[in-house]
């Protein structure tokens, strides 16, 4: 067999493509986070990396398409291997008092997100598409405001006059254009999280995505196989940390605008 | 050669269809010559079967232990098609695996003096003089090839920091001989060489066949050439032919109920065997392990071994005063209350010199003995004390655990009792049996074609097994002599020598075999398999156990035979054949102990004097040791069925000690 | 004491098996748990009727042969053991006792608690052995293993192949199981020329076999009456991916 269709064709082989793939996106869930928390900065810095991101043109592209790639073989995987999982034991135990796994109470998250990965994962699926639409797409059907249109809001790109400031100036309505305008992500975050549910939608699946990394970035370890006794309390740290610390993170946008402090 | 039919297929009344009438003559088939030399030469001697003929010969091996692996693929290896039949749902799982302390071999590794020439020696003197020399030797011989063959499987044996192997001594040996893979010796062999027979199932050189319980072997003129095998999950009965039989299984300590085989271990494929005119020698020859962990109640199902290392720190006692036992029984006086001075060490005392390592059966007869003056310290009355606490003061807890965690944990488990701080209890328990099918030196039973190898058959250790040679003899049979020895017999007779499993005999078999099974599950009584189990278990442990005398044994020969007709006539089993059915498996090998035991006895009663692990309360010194009688008994006991209801008749093969000096065994 | 068992019976594979309810009075603490079943089973043939089907040979935890989910655990719980070593001081008087069978689609179940665990043997035969014929070895000691290998091989080796692991697992995979044996082989310097091969085949043979993925619950190792080591698994996935990369890109 070939390398390709023994990665694509083992139970292993689909581990390690899930192993990889969320890799990847961890990484890319890390880099948006940093990107989102220019937003503290002032409304000139996100804006003006979003306008820097913009500019990169194909680059921009081919990280889009690695992206979806990625999405897709963890869904596939995902999809493949837990319905191989369901017709590998088909029955529960009746006389089950509490779950096997029961002696990792004091990992009591993870061992809960290990239980979920799946459920965890497609609500995660879900939300992505809808976060797609609400703010790349821009979809003003669902963004819960009467009236208004993310596609409407451009700023400035250089400073020309007195009043008016880079990155941070509103173009008027009706002007600007995706592709040759900068678009005023500032605008549209503090918009978007104006809206309580959104919020709160937001910062569940936020939490769900965590619960799920909390989980995945220890057994990604495990499935490339460089996890050991020795090595799992620092993974298992890791794995916690990093899912709290972009919990923090994410949360912090739609919580500060809640509370009104952007 | 073409295939005599001598049999009408109507249903035998006696078993001994087609073995012939002609007299057993026991030819040991020993080769002249030194005795160092004499393998090599018959090896040289030994017809070949030719490389490119060899496919064409079938060979039947019934177990997948040590022996039978081992066995089946090496045969398979050489080229020969092999059918291996195991009771377990894995070959993996036959009882070798439950060896726990090591495997001899003569390596020298140590440079402490250890040779060939003295583990034969070493053998055939635990054996208290009543094995093969020829045997022995080459038993020796071969142990060194055993190490390196199992190395190279990947058997992970324990290892020096240098990388190389580890050794110790065992079993109150001079050199330390002994390989071992921590507490697991037994599994890592048998894992070893069930991969060695998974290779060749894979390759297609064997056909395995799992929870298959061979029920009857198949004579055809006088040879063996095949077997009848039930299913155990469908219950269907089928018919194997080929060119040669092999047994490799294991021995028949079960017919004591109480053992520490496993609960599927049985005699009925050496029993059937003997049943169609194989001869069963020295039957009476069992072993009794020391420490084990003593009965806790009537339900109890079998008995758990601790190794044997444990007497290597631990110090057996009980209270020097019956009373003081009698409190203890009753649970009013902890042992820790009872000072030194009121405590009898009677190992240490008796034996000065080897104090608490005193041979197996030794060690085994003191127990039973202050036992039975009413010392014993469990309630059930059968059980001493192992201690450690003088070893724990002496080295520290901490090195008691890291020699004996594993040990100490294993008797918590079964007993609650944490041995850190309360002694043990121990007392012995049947463990292994030196007698089995008499086989000459090709490991040929008496009917040309049926083999015997590892327990199963009676030639290397005598009256009493040295600890860790049964892992030895079990591979040394089956990967490096029988490999060889059955090409004799195959090339000797031809490869048209394989009869139709549509043969006439076979039907007859099959015919039996079925119509046995049906009276089983037609009696319709009312007590279950276990019942009689027990209570034969019982009549053999009381009348041919630790010590036996004639008055018991006679008593035995008259109790038995009523058992068992009682079993005939008042058996519960429920069920039918067509399905798994465990109560009928058992009920069959029932069946066979209820037999067996009485050729047992009769075997204990015939040997007027004690030797290894059969002792004779008439014939001990006036210390209480065994008196071995080597004028009237330097023989092996080769017992030959005459037919149901008639008296066996025995053989005697003599043994002729040229290398060996025979002298009393004493350890004090 | 007294306890109450529900009991899964099942004529066959074919039969979609039931729960039936039994007594166990005056049971001693000192019994083993399958001596327990034992005196159940005894009070069954008497009474005419056919004993529960359950596995054991050895009952001294070694053989793998005893297979029941106790509770809803595989062996029942306690640290280590087997069912044939569980015994009966760790019930209460009054409990009731759910025994069920190792539940697999791998495992199909022959009789009420028997299952057939012929998969195990299957994907051993795939590769889990050296290539050695008897007699064509060196010497013993002319292959040194560094003592920590040997004894991590040994570890690994010490798998008694009762199938607790897949019992437990909620995927019903055998991951422990084949990271054992592919560990053991692969620790030691003698199981080196067929590494790769062996990882593969044994892989596959596992997929084929029908068991689930490891989602690194730890079940199987909360449960393995060894105590095996989920490293061994992190292992095998190495070993695994060594393999690809050496042999895959052939």
């Amino acid at each position: 067999m070939s390398l390709a269709s023994n990665i694509f064709n083992t139970s292993l082989g689909r581990k390690y493509l899930m192993a990889l793939s969320g890799a990847g996106l961890f990484g890319f869930v890390v880099v948006h986070m940093l990107g989102n928390l220019t937003i503290f900065a002032g409304p000139a810095a996100i804006n003006q990396y979003a306008a820097k991101l913009h500019s990169l043109g194909p680059l921009l592209w081919i990280a889009r398409l690695s992206l979806l790639g990625m999405v897709g073989i963890h869904i596939w995987a995902a999809i493949k291997l837990s319905s191989e999982n369901k017709r590998a034991r088909k029955f529960q135990y009746e006389g089950t008092i509490e779950p096997v796994d029961s002696h990792r109470k004091s990992e009591i998250v993870s061992r809960y997100a290990a239980r979920t990965m799946i459920y965890s994962g497609l609500i995660i699926a879900a939300f992505a598409f809808y976060h797609l639409a609400h703010y790349t797409w821009k979809v003003p059907q669902i963004n819960g405001l009467n009236n208004i249109d993310f596609e409407t809001f451009y700023v400035h790109d250089v400073n020309a006059g007195e009043k008016q400031i880079a990155y941070t100036t509103a173009l008027p309505e009706g002007v600007g254009k995706e592709g040759e305008n900068a678009v005023d992500v500032y605008r549209m975050v503090t918009s978007g999280f104006g809206v309580w549910w959104i919020s709160i939608f937001y910062i569940i699946s936020v939490g769900l995505l965590c619960i799920h990394l909390s989980h995945g970035l220890s057994a990604m370890f495990q499935s490339i196989g460089i996890k050991s006794k020795a090595s799992q309390k620092l993974i298992n740290r890791f794995a916690l940390t990093a899912a709290l610390l972009l919990f923090a993170g994410y949360v912090s946008v739609p919580i500060s605008v809640l509370f009104g402090f952007l | 050669m073409a295939i005599k039919k001598k049999k009408t297929p109507t249903k035998a009344k006696t078993v001994k269809t087609n073995s012939r009438t002609s007299k057993v003559i026991l030819d040991s088939k020993i080769p002249a010559g030194p005795i160092a030399d004499k393998w090599d030469k018959h090896r040289f001697n030994l017809k070949l079967v030719n490389p490119a003929n060899k496919r064409k010969y079938e060979v039947i091996v019934v177990g997948s232990g040590l022996a039978g692996a081992s066995a089946a693929a090496s045969l398979a290896e050489l080229g020969y098609k092999v059918k291996c039949f195991c009771y377990q749902d894995s070959p993996r799982r036959a009882h070798s695996i439950a060896a726990q302390g090591g495997i001899n071999a003569a390596k020298n590794y140590q440079n402490d003096g250890d040779s060939a020439y003295r583990l034969f020696y070493d053998t055939v003197k635990g054996g208290d003089y009543r094995s093969r020399e020829s045997n022995v030797y080459r038993l020796a011989q071969v142990s060194v090839d055993i190490i390196d063959q199992c190395a190279a499987q990947g058997v992970p044996f324990a290892r020096e920091y240098g990388g190389l192997l580890a050794n110790r001594s065992f079993g109150g040996a001079q050199v330390s001989r002994t390989f071992y893979a921590r507490g697991q010796t037994g599994q890592q062999l048998l894992l070893g060489a069930y991969s060695a027979l998974n290779r060749q199932i894979s390759l297609g050189n064997v056909e395995m066949h799992t929870r298959s319980e061979m029920l009857d072997v198949v004579m055809i003129d006088g040879h063996a050439k095949g077997i009848v095998v039930r299913n155990m999950i469908s219950g269907e009965i089928s018919r194997h032919a080929a060119h040669s039989v092999v047994l490799a299984t294991g021995g028949y300590g079960n017919v004591f109920f109480l053992s520490t085989n496993a609960m599927g271990c049985n005699v009925t494929a050496s029993y059937r065997a003997y049943k169609r005119g194989a001869c069963f020698a020295n039957p009476c020859f069992t072993q009794i392990h020391p420490t084990c962990i003593p009965v806790s109640g009537d339900h109890q199902s079998k008995l758990t071994l601790m190794s044997e290392s444990l007497r290597n720190d631990g110090r057996v006692w009980v209270p020097k005063d019956k009373k003081t036992a009698e409190k203890i029984r009753k649970g009013e006086l902890s042992p820790n209350d009872i000072s030194d001075k009121d405590r009898d060490y009677f190992l240490e005392r008796k034996y000065p010199s080897f104090g608490n390592l005193v041979p197996r059966d030794v060690a085994s007869r003191n127990a039973k003995e202050v036992c039975d003056e009413g010392r014993s310290v469990v309630s059930s009355g059968l059980g001493v004390y192992l201690d450690f606490a003088d070893s724990i003061k002496r080295m520290g807890e901490n090195t008691v655990r890291e020699r004996y965690g594993n040990l100490f944990d294993m008797y918590e488990k079964i007993t609650g009792t944490n041995a850190y701080q309360n002694p043990m209890t121990i007392y012995p328990a049947v463990h292994y049996t030196m007698g089995g099918l008499w086989v000459d030196y090709n490991l040929m039973s008496n009917l040309p074609g049926l083999f015997a190898i590892g327990e199963a058959n009676f030639s290397d250790h005598g009256a009493n097994r040295l600890g860790a040679s049964a892992l030895m003899q079990g591979l040394a049979d089956g990967y490096f002599v029988l490999p060889y020895t059955i090409g004799q017999y195959l090339a000797e007779n031809g490869i048209s020598d394989r009869p139709s499993i549509d043969d006439s005999a076979f039907s007859v078999v099959q015919d039996e075999v079925e119509s046995r099974i049906e009276t089983l599950l037609s009696i319709k009584g009312d007590r279950t398999p276990t019942s009689f189990h027990r209570e034969l278990g019982q009549i053999m442990w009381d009348k041919c156990g630790m010590a036996r005398n004639k008055e018991g044994l006679e008593e035995a020969l008259l109790t038995i035979p009523k058992l068992r007709k009682e079993f005939w006539q008042n058996l519960s089993v429920p069920g039918k054949n067509t399905a798994l059915n465990q109560s009928l498996e058992h009920a069959g090998r029932v069946a066979d102990f209820l037999e067996f035991g009485e050729l047992m006895c009769r075997d204990a009663l015939q040997r007027e004097e004690s030797c290894g692990g059969h002792f004779r309360e008439e014939h001990q010194t006036p210390e209480g040791e065994a008196k071995r009688n080597d004028d009237d008994f330097s023989y092996v006991s080769a017992w030959e069925h005459k037919g149901e209801n008639k008296k066996p008749q025995l053989h005697k093969e003599n043994l002729v000690y040229d290398e060996v000096k025979m002298t009393q065994r004493s350890y004090k | 004491m007294n306890l109450k068992l529900k009991v899964w019976r099942q004529d066959n594979a074919e039969d979609d098996g039931r729960f039936e309810y039994f007594e166990a009075l005056d049971i001693s603490p000192d019994m083993s748990f399958l001596e327990m079943l034992d005196v159940v089973n005894e009070g069954i043939i008497s009474d005419g009727d056919e004993a529960i089907a359950f596995d054991s040979d050895c009952r001294e935890g070694i053989c793998g042969t005893c297979s029941m989910v106790i509770n809803g655990v595989p062996h029942g719980g306690q640290k280590g053991t087997t069912a044939c070593q569980l015994h009966m001081r760790h019930f209460n008087d009054g409990d009731t006792i759910v025994i069920e069978p190792w539940r697999a689609t791998a495992f199909p179940v022959h009789r009420d608690l028997i299952v057939d665990r012929s998969s195990f043997d299957r994907i051993q035969r795939s590769g889990g052995f050296i290539s050695v014929r008897t007699g064509s070895v060196p010497d013993a000691n002319a292959t040194p293993v560094a003592k920590e290998n040997s004894d991590l091989a040994m570890d690994a080796a010490q798998c008694i192949g009762c199938g607790a692991c897949v019992a437990a697992c909620k995927n019903a995979s055998a991951m422990l199981f084949v990271a054992a044996k592919v560990s053991h082989l692969s620790l030691m310097p003698q199981g080196q020329p067929e590494r790769n091969r062996r990882a593969l085949a044994m892989v596959n043979q596992m997929d084929e076999e029908g068991f689930g993925n490891c989602s690194v619950n730890g079940s199987c190792e909360a449960v393995c009456p060894k105590e095996i080591s989920l490293d061994f698994i992190a292992r095998m996935n190495r070993e695994y991916g060594r393999a690809l990369l050496k042999k895959g890109c052939s």
